[in-house]
């Protein structure tokens, strides 16, 4: 179970805009450690938001994905009090689902 | 369009406190603005208060009697009111010492361990969090460094002191940067802190988060990097004299607005 993320969603004229922050080495797996060995690749490959229960975006995230991502999409829909959840799941299989009430 | 107004506006009304309507300033101070949406300071402070509420150490104890100054387990509002002087300990002591403090008496830590440990490395990295959850609670408020104690006048008379101090191979003083308004290092604006700076400036903008390293700096890795920049020899960890300049620095920043944890470049 990876870290918590820190996650905002407000709902308005019709639309709702959700900004999370998730927490994440987000390592890219070409830099080289003091030794010269090279550190490999972690970091988050998929990321899914769903708005009660229905998916509204799915992400492919590679290694140009810097440390801690913030993340920001608007999608039609959503009202105060509803549920959004966001998800993601990284290249050595942990991951994280954190839940809201969109205000 | 509605965007772009409510950017200007932002500058317009910035906690950033922009005196001089200098063209660069105001752009690093709209990129700012603009990262601090997503600021990853928020995540060490999240790992913070789970850690001020999980009991940990040898005695398996939580935080949260923990006295930062305002009575055992109160945390909203103590950060603008560090560093102040403690009676159980019998000195003046910042955010970041006090911590170590609780961590030892509540928690049971060795603390001549912890003050030995790398910055972010171990129970460092656990101080560092704990400092920024801290810091988070006192969000807006305004800085009220207390001189009530004859030795919190004290420590501010040894910070300034020190703050003057030509020293190290450069033949540098912290005033040799920070003495005058108006001043910059390349792009970087260099506040004058022998006076308030203003909201969100200086003192009032540590512990902050720098996106150039991606790391969380609460004021002990300031105070340190700013000895590391003159090339002083390195500060030990929550020393008095690292206090005597928080005392000196907060002092003369009374009433500015905290914007801790903030974001940096």
């Amino acid at each position: 179970m990876g870290k918590p993320m820190r996650i905002r969603a407000k709902a308005a004229n019709g639309e709702t805009t959700v900004r999370a922050l998730m927490a994440h080495i987000m390592e890219g797996g070409q830099r080289k450690d003091s030794s010269g060995n090279r550190i490999p690749a972690h970091h988050i490959t998929d990321v899914t938001a769903s708005h009660n229960g229905k998916t509204v975006l799915t992400a492919q995230w590679g290694s140009a994905v810097s440390q801690n991502p913030f993340l920001a999409f608007t999608f039609k829909g959503g009202a105060a009090g509803e549920k959004l959840a966001i998800s993601w799941k990284d290249n050595k299989g942990d991951s994280r689902t954190d839940e809201v009430t969109i205000s | 369009m509605k965007r772009k107004l409510a950017l200007v506006a932002v500058l317009a009304s910035s906690v950033m406190g922009l005196a001089h309507a200098n063209d660069v300033e105001a752009g690093i101070a709209q990129y700012r603005e603009m990262l601090q949406d997503g600021n990853p300071a928020e995540l060490f402070e999240m790992a913070g208060e789970e850690l001020w509420t999980t009991p940990r150490g040898p005695k398996n104890a939580t935080m949260e009697k923990c006295d930062l100054g305002k009575g055992p387990g109160v945390v909203a509002a103590a950060f603008v009111e560090l560093p102040r002087y403690f009676a159980d300990t019998g000195r003046v002591q910042d955010l970041e010492s006090r911590i170590v403090t609780c961590m030892v008496s509540l928690q049971g830590f060795d603390e001549a361990k912890i003050l030995k440990t790398g910055y972010a490395k171990g129970e460092q990295a656990n101080v560092r969090d704990m400092a920024t959850y801290v810091a988070g609670a006192s969000r807006e408020l305004k800085i009220n460094v207390p001189q009530d104690h004859q030795k919190e006048r004290e420590m501010y008379e040894v910070g300034k002191r020190l703050f003057f101090m030509r020293s190290g191979p450069h033949d540098f003083a912290c005033a040799t940067c920070h003495a005058e308004d108006n001043k910059r290092i390349r792009l970087q604006g260099l506040p004058n802190l022998t006076g308030n700076p203003g909201d969100g400036i200086g003192f009032a903008a540590w512990p902050a988060y720098r996106v150039g390293n991606g790391q969380m700096w609460p004021m002990q890795k300031r105070l340190n990097d700013c000895y590391r920049q003159q090339r002083f020899p390195e500060p030990k960890f929550a020393s008095d004299a690292t206090i005597a300049l928080g005392v000196y620095m907060g002092v003369n920043a009374k009433d500015a607005k905290s914007i801790a944890p903030a974001i940096k470049r």
